[in-house]
């Protein structure tokens, strides 16, 4: 077949999936190894609830539960649900706004390759002495040398090379979305899911620079005896809790933000009705970016302040409720009168809405800065922030998984799989987190690795534990549908849902340069527009002709593998016995990365045109297919 | 189209308009330049051969850098010109971000109550 006709033929599959820059193939990537560590990450998760199950339980080991919380919460955040974020964000960002591929395809794959070996460097850490066990917070003085072991220098050696992965992309969205709309694309045109993914971009440029500060001074504190943390010499750890919440309450706006974009594309497709407020819906998206970076603060009540640094935080937390609740609102108003189809994505996406509310609700309870301290370190705290990761950014993800599952792989995941997955999440998930709200009230400590018994917490701890296995399940269930359904599903056209926006103008599978002719973009929703007033195509804004494509490049990973190879070598300077000397690793891994670096400026690489001819040629055979 | 790829800007697709344009950029640069050097150098003065006294000395050189700052951003990294509204916007909200970083990390660090 054609479709890989141009220069990926020419090569191995496994060279090919190392050097390319399509943005298609790279959200793959993402999705896939996001989902490794997400199954890893789920098992700790799995392993804790066991060891909960009853009171004096010695199933882990105190030691073992920390290090667990700690790469848990590591791993979801930065590791799971920000690379399952970005696959979306990679496949379906360039498809909605009629671009051939993003800004920079080269600063995208090495924006996978830096998340790829951050996230190895973290996990290799399990081999060294034991994974970090400070919490993902990593809480100066627990974290500083006097206290921290080796898994600490994992975390931040780890995390700083992930960053600047999630850094590059970040900027590279950006860029992407102001620069590369198709005609008649206006800001005011784009997508929902364009538009937070726009805002998640920009709040990641802003967050994950702190972040980098942050972990670059206690990197010094730790490795090259800085003292910018450690009281007793003039330091001070309250400002590594600011840093990190600064860092820390943007990322939550990060993970949420695009999947708010994906429910509000979800919500109108299989409501066969435009989005309700579409203008307030940006504007609420905008703000929320904003408030985003106006009250970590409420993360540190407890710290000791000051009641009038506390005030103003608590008031600008509960702000954010007005944009989220105009949100909320947005979503019911789509659905209300719509022709509604309950599939599985549909059923994800609609859900989502109150099960978000619930943890907005107890939210706005934590931002009441007085009580938060009966509130601060217990499983109220846990309740409500997986009530907003889960039951928002996880319920999003599977409805994104399921909604565009058929853009992506050619076939639907199989239905009757999907809504018995749905409801076992669904259940499962209230049943291990609604009872965490009570335990918390009823002064359960989070992060403990057990509880005494007959304390009232016993019954509902089982009850928990139980609800985890029924998402576990689910889960497995997923997984099986993935397979079942490449193995049994029928091939799809281009337009399985009905779809309103442009990425269902390109056919199954998407050939590489996504259009063949750019798109005119005529109204909100193109593709709908096209449907209801034209006859039902995109009209093209260009002649086709030939189509210039960038070639692909193996020095994305060599980068990001010197970085992974000088990373370890800084960790090597704390360990005591180390079988080389820190220095020569460092220096290797330094000449790798810069070395790489000078190759791809030195090397002139203009890429590659696909005639014409094989363009006509390629969107012939797809077009028979779709 | 790929054999211009090596050929300077200039040559391969500039109007003689454009090259007055970027001409006359040249020279507002320079000009920008050999003036924010003043400045620095005024600061220096300022406090070395105590020209102003010294209550006055901190808000004066804060004033001189606010203008330097503004300078830099907007005629070397040309906020200025047209077709800059997204950089501004960008620049713009990472100032009015940090703001309260820096006022906490200055102020909010556990050492007075507020």
């Amino acid at each position: 077949m054609v479709r890989e006709a141009t220069n990926t033929l020419q090569k191995s599959v496994l060279w090919d999936w190392l050097t390319t820059v399509d943005h298609k193939k790279l959200a793959v990537l993402y999705l896939i190894s996001g989902t490794l560590f997400f199954l890893k990450a789920g098992l700790m998760a799995v392993f804790m609830r066991i060891q909960l199950m009853f009171p004096m339980n010695d199933f882990l080991s105190g030691q073992t539960f920390n290090e667990f919380i700690t790469m848990h919460g590591t791993i979801m955040l930065f590791l799971a649900a920000t690379p399952l974020l970005f696959a979306f964000m990679n496949y379906i960002v360039p498809l909605q706004i009629g671009a051939r591929d993003v800004a920079f395809p080269f600063v995208n794959a090495l924006g996978f390759w830096l998340f790829f070996f951050g996230g190895l460097l973290v996990s290799l850490s399990w081999f060294f002495g034991g994974a970090p066990d400070a919490g993902w917070t990593s809480y100066v003085p627990l974290a500083s040398r006097d206290y921290g072991g080796l898994g600490i220098d994992f975390y931040v050696l780890g995390l700083q090379v992930s960053g600047i992965g999630t850094l590059v992309s970040g900027i590279n969205f950006i860029v992407t979305i102001i620069n590369m709309r198709a005609p008649g694309m206006t800001m005011m045109r784009m997508p929902l899911f364009c538009w937070t993914t726009l805002v998640t971009s920009i709040l990641i440029v802003f967050a994950f620079t702190p972040l980098a500060a942050g972990l670059a001074l206690l990197m010094l504190d730790r490795m090259f005896d800085g003292m910018f943390f450690i009281p007793g010499e003039g330091g001070n750890v309250v400002i590594w809790q600011h840093i990190f919440w600064i860092f820390g309450h943007p990322e939550v706006y990060i993970l949420v933000l695009p999947a708010f974009g994906m429910i509000s594309e979800i919500i109108p497709t299989f409501s066969k009705k435009r989005l309700f407020g579409y203008t307030a819906m940006v504007f609420a998206t905008l703000i929320i970016g904003f408030l985003g970076f106006m009250v970590w603060m409420h993360h540190m009540f407890t710290v000791g302040i000051g009641p009038i640094a506390n005030s103003v935080f608590a008031i600008a937390t509960m702000i954010i409720g007005i944009p989220t609740g105009i949100k909320i609102f947005n979503w019911l108003f789509t659905m209300w009168g719509g022709k509604l189809t309950f599939n599985t994505a549909m059923l994800c996406a609609s859900s989502f809405v109150p099960t978000f509310v619930l943890g907005g609700v107890t939210g706005v309870m934590l931002a009441m800065a007085p009580v938060d301290h009966l509130y601060h370190d217990t499983y109220f705290v846990v309740a409500h922030f997986h009530y907003i990761i889960l039951g928002g950014i996880v319920l999003g993800l599977i409805g994104a998984t399921f909604y565009w599952y058929p853009k992506m792989f050619g076939h639907k995941l199989n239905e009757t799989l999907g809504k018995i997955m749905f409801w076992m999440f669904y259940v499962g998930f209230h049943l291990t987190f609604f009872v965490q709200h009570i335990l918390g009230l009823i002064g359960m400590p989070r992060r403990v690795y057990t509880y005494l018994e007959d304390q009232g917490m016993d019954t509902m701890n089982m009850i928990s534990t139980i609800g985890a296995f029924v998402m576990s399940a689910a889960i497995i269930l997923l997984v099986i549908n993935i397979v079942y359904s490449a193995m049994k599903s029928p091939r799809e056209g281009g337009d399985p849902w009905d779809g309103r926006t442009l990425e269902w103008a390109t056919p199954t599978p998407v050939p590489e340069y996504n259009f063949a002719q750019t798109p005119q973009v005529r109204s909100l929703d193109p593709l709908f527009y096209e449907k209801i007033h034209g006859d039902g195509t995109m009209k093209p804004a260009e002649p086709i002709g030939d189509i210039h494509m960038p070639n692909g490049s193996i020095y994305p990973f060599t980068i990001s593998l010197g970085l992974f190879i000088a990373g370890f070598g800084f960790i090597m300077l704390n360990m005591e016995n180390a079988i080389i000397s820190p220095w020569i690793v460092i220096a290797v891994g330094g000449i790798i990365t810069f070395g790489s670096m000078a190759l791809h400026s030195v090397k002139e690489d203009h890429g590659y045109h696909i005639s014409k001819e094989t363009v006509e040629q390629m969107e012939k055979e797809v077009g028979t297919n779709g | 189209m790929g054999e211009n790829l090596s050929q300077p800007f200039e040559k391969s697709s500039m109007t003689p308009e454009e090259i007055r344009k970027i001409n006359r950029e040249q020279r507002i640069q320079t000009i920008a330049f050999g003036f924010m050097i003043a400045i620095t150098l005024l600061a220096f003065i300022a406090v070395g051969a105590d020209v102003v006294p010294g209550s006055f000395a901190i808000p004066f050189i804060l004033g001189l850098a606010g203008i330097q700052l503004f300078l830099q951003l907007y005629y070397f990294m040309h906020l200025k010109d047209k077709d800059h509204g997204w950089p501004n916007t960008f620049i713009v909200s990472g100032i009015v971000l940090v703001i309260p970083t820096i006022v906490a990390l200055m102020l909010l660090i556990g050492v007075t109550k507020y």
